[in-house]
């Protein structure tokens, strides 16, 4: 067990598992002799070659579908968007070859598409969304929203390893500064499995991702106003999500907020409330609240950007609303 | 409004693709406005300039002289064009003997035979959805499966039903899948030609075209990693080459020097667009120079000429030479699909590429090198027919998919990652 970033815990599950499996290669831009935008493949090419570690032309739609090519042809490519928000250009590759493939002719595309996203930057409209939610629309793909060093690691082997086309989620917020323990060894996390990221008893706040940090900050504070007991649901996956955990989780406090990084309007919030509302209707004290990001593009400028990102101070309005229901 | 006077002009312009159809193409290179209103072009004459030029004399509807008279724009071709195989020393040196080559026939008697039947089955009712067809493609597709070797692997679209029969997928299969029936390659979760069986080396397309361009590239990267003697063929459009994922595959095939070969089906028409309002320069071919590798364009028409510019490219990009962009010329034969009666293909360009016909023209080449006797003809031509029939009945005895299986296979399972492809 060590303490590592949450970017090192990436690192090393991709070193690690192209130690283990030949088949493992990685293409992207600036991911080889640069190490990657964010560093998260620095080293790389000199471990693993230039066959292994492809420094690509500028092309979403060609790496994409050039991973989907290699791994019908056996290997198990794992591709990087610079920043998620160029994953834009790969949607078709992505949504109509290979999501698509193995209901159509039953031929397995296991590719991992890593996507550095989030906001908190003044990355602006292109360099800070949460695309999640138009994959998450896609059946046929997997996608996975790590928020911890260890999940980093456990998901990115699982997402490998996977016969299905998975975006595996990485938030740039947590790169350098969540640092957390990381098993030793071959520590994968099964998909579809929630954690509970601390238990409470009054209510619950789903939520995967950076967000986590947010309901644990605004959590932390409810308990220190009035002893507000809030429990947090760490989905880790979204496709597939865990409903049993949340449902359970709903049943035992009765009120629930759902919280992503993510747009509003159809954002996978959205499915998790109408779920709730669905299966745990009668459990219910209080109605669903979702706090999301606005119906905007993300902002540049930093009050902008401030009021558009969900911030402790939202959530902790939220919860007090829905204790007081 | 005056009567439209017509007169006389004089023009030059450079000489098309095919000098076949000369007359046509000729008044399709002209812009817009004179195009249209063009009656009657006569005496075309050839003048070799630096590559060849047409002059001819065209009867134009009331225009003024500045919109008329001159030169024409002379664009720059830069894809060599093949020249046909003609002779039987021609053949011998595309490694093809006289098995190999009534075998190119008679795949394409199945490839059109399949097709003919499909409409025959779509008009009884009895294939959901639309048909589409490859006739007048024949001698490209089955052109181009003959030269792949076992172990490569492609990516063929909806007028190459010759690869699907030259690599060996089942006829009966084929009339199944058009059913959507249990036993089609997509066994009813998808229909007409978007199939492919990959133990065949093939991978099925999707109707967003080229969007398999990619996905060879990637399979020739697999091979260029672990290598491989093994080589991918991506097939595109005349149409599809407008679009960007044509241009990224090309590209980085390019910059990698991996072991892939594009195939352009020009049949110059996309649904009802004609080139001339797909791209803007000479050839489609021309286009791999700047991607850094050879365009070749080919006579689609003629399956031995498709046959060796196809093996050389392959047996090159096995040999670590890099990719090739073939271009083979047809014209569509049919409409887009079954729907469409291609009202907008000139009448005469219909006539005059009927005459060319791939699978007429490798018959009457066969019988005048002495390959192919009447009674062998007759033989292989009953054979195709029995097997065709027998194929139709085995295939409307294919159960249809069970309603509970419609969400089945949404997500793979991991033992299934345990097959050759993907160990």
């Amino acid at each position: 067990m060590a303490i590592k970033t949450y970017l090192q815990a990436i690192s090393d599950g991709l070193r690690e598992e192209m130690r283990r499996d030949q088949r493992v290669f990685l293409i992207g831009e600036d991911i080889g002799v640069y190490g990657g935008a964010f560093k998260v493949t620095q080293g790389f090419q000199q471990e693993f070659g230039e066959d292994r570690v492809i420094d690509s032309p500028l092309s979403e739609t060609a790496i994409t579908g050039a991973c989907t090519g290699a791994a019908l042809m056996g290997m198990r490519p794992v591709c990087e968007m610079q920043f998620s928000d160029f994953v834009s250009c790969a949607f078709d590759q992505l949504v109509t070859v290979a999501a698509k493939q193995h209901y159509r002719v039953g031929t397995p595309v296991p590719i991992v598409v890593r996507l550095p996203s989030g906001g908190g930057f003044s990355g602006g409209p292109f360099h800070s969304q949460n695309p999640e939610g138009f994959f998450a629309h896609c059946p046929g793909l997997k996608i996975a929203c790590p928020a911890t060093p260890a999940d980093a690691k456990g998901l990115i082997l699982s997402a490998i390893r996977d016969p299905n086309p998975v975006l595996y989620f990485e938030h740039k917020h947590l790169y350098r500064r969540i640092k957390g323990e990381v098993p030793d060894g071959d520590t994968a996390v099964e998909f579809g499995k929630a954690r509970v990221h601390q238990e409470g008893s009054d209510l619950s706040i789903i939520t995967y991702g950076a967000m986590v940090y947010t309901a644990e900050e605004a959590a932390k504070a409810a308990a220190e106003q009035d002893g507000t007991s809030v429990e947090i649901i760490d989905l880790r996956t979204i496709t597939p999500w865990d409903r049993e955990a949340v449902l359970a989780s709903v049943a035992k406090t009765s009120k629930v907020i759902v919280l992503h990084e993510d747009t509003h309007t159809s954002g996978f919030g959205a499915e998790i409330a109408a779920t709730i509302a669905e299966e745990a209707f009668e459990t219910l004290d209080a109605p669903v609240m979702r706090i999301t990001a606005p119906d905007t593009p993300v902002p540049f400028s930093p009050p902008l950007e401030k009021a558009y990102l969900p911030q402790p101070g939202d959530v902790l309005a939220g919860i007090e609303r829905l204790a007081a229901y | 409004m005056s009567p439209a006077r017509a007169r006389w002009l004089r023009l030059r312009t450079v000489a098309p693709l095919c000098p076949r159809s000369r007359q046509y193409d000729l008044v399709l290179t002209l812009p817009g406005s004179l195009r249209d209103s063009v009656l009657a072009v006569q005496d075309i004459t050839e003048i070799p300039i630096d590559h060849l030029m047409l002059e001819a004399s065209l009867c134009v509807r009331g225009k003024t002289g500045s919109e008329t008279g001159g030169t024409l724009p002379q664009r720059m071709a830069v894809a060599r064009e093949a020249t046909p195989v003609e002779s039987a020393e021609d053949v011998k040196q595309a490694d093809l003997d006289s098995e190999d080559l009534l075998q190119i026939y008679r795949n394409m008697l199945i490839t059109r035979g399949i097709e003919e039947r499909g409409h025959i089955l779509y008009r009884q009712g009895k294939i959901p959805g639309s048909f589409y067809t490859g006739r007048g493609n024949e001698g490209a597709s089955v052109g181009v499966a003959t030269a792949m070797q076992a172990m490569d692997v492609g990516t063929p679209i909806q007028r190459d039903m010759g690869v699907h029969v030259t690599r060996g997928t089942e006829p009966w299969r084929i009339f199944a899948q058009y059913m959507g029936r249990s036993d089609g390659l997509a066994a009813g979760k998808d229909g007409n030609v978007h199939m492919a069986d990959i133990r065949l080396g093939l991978i099925a397309m999707v109707s967003h075209l080229p969007a398999l361009m990619p996905v060879a590239v990637g399979a020739a990267l697999a091979f260029q990693i672990r290598r491989e003697p093994r080589v991918a063929v991506a097939w595109s459009g005349d149409g599809a080459m407008a679009r960007g994922d044509a241009h990224e595959a090309m590209n980085l095939a390019g910059v990698r020097k991996l072991p892939v070969v594009f195939i352009v089906d020009n049949n110059q028409y996309a649904y009802s667009t004609p080139n001339r309002l797909e791209f803007a320069c000479e050839h489609l071919a021309d286009r791999a120079a700047a991607y850094g590798f050879e365009g070749v364009v080919v006579d689609g028409c003629d399956v031995l000429t498709v046959y060796r510019e196809a093996h050389a490219a392959i047996e090159k990009a096995r040999a670590g030479g890099g990719p090739t962009l073939l271009e083979l010329v047809t014209l569509r034969m049919e409409g887009h699909a079954v729907h469409d009666d291609a009202f907008y293909v000139p009448r005469e360009m219909l006539e005059h590429w009927k005459e060319k016909d791939p699978i007429e023209r490798h018959r009457r080449w066969l019988k005048e090198s002495g390959v192919l006797g009447e009674a062998v003809d007759d033989e292989i031509t009953v054979e195709v027919k029995k097997l065709l029939n027998e194929a139709m009945k085995r295939a409307e005895e294919s159960p249809l998919p069970d309603a509970a299986d419609l969400d089945t296979g949404v997500y793979a399972d991991p033992e299934e990652l345990d097959t050759p492809h993907h160990r």
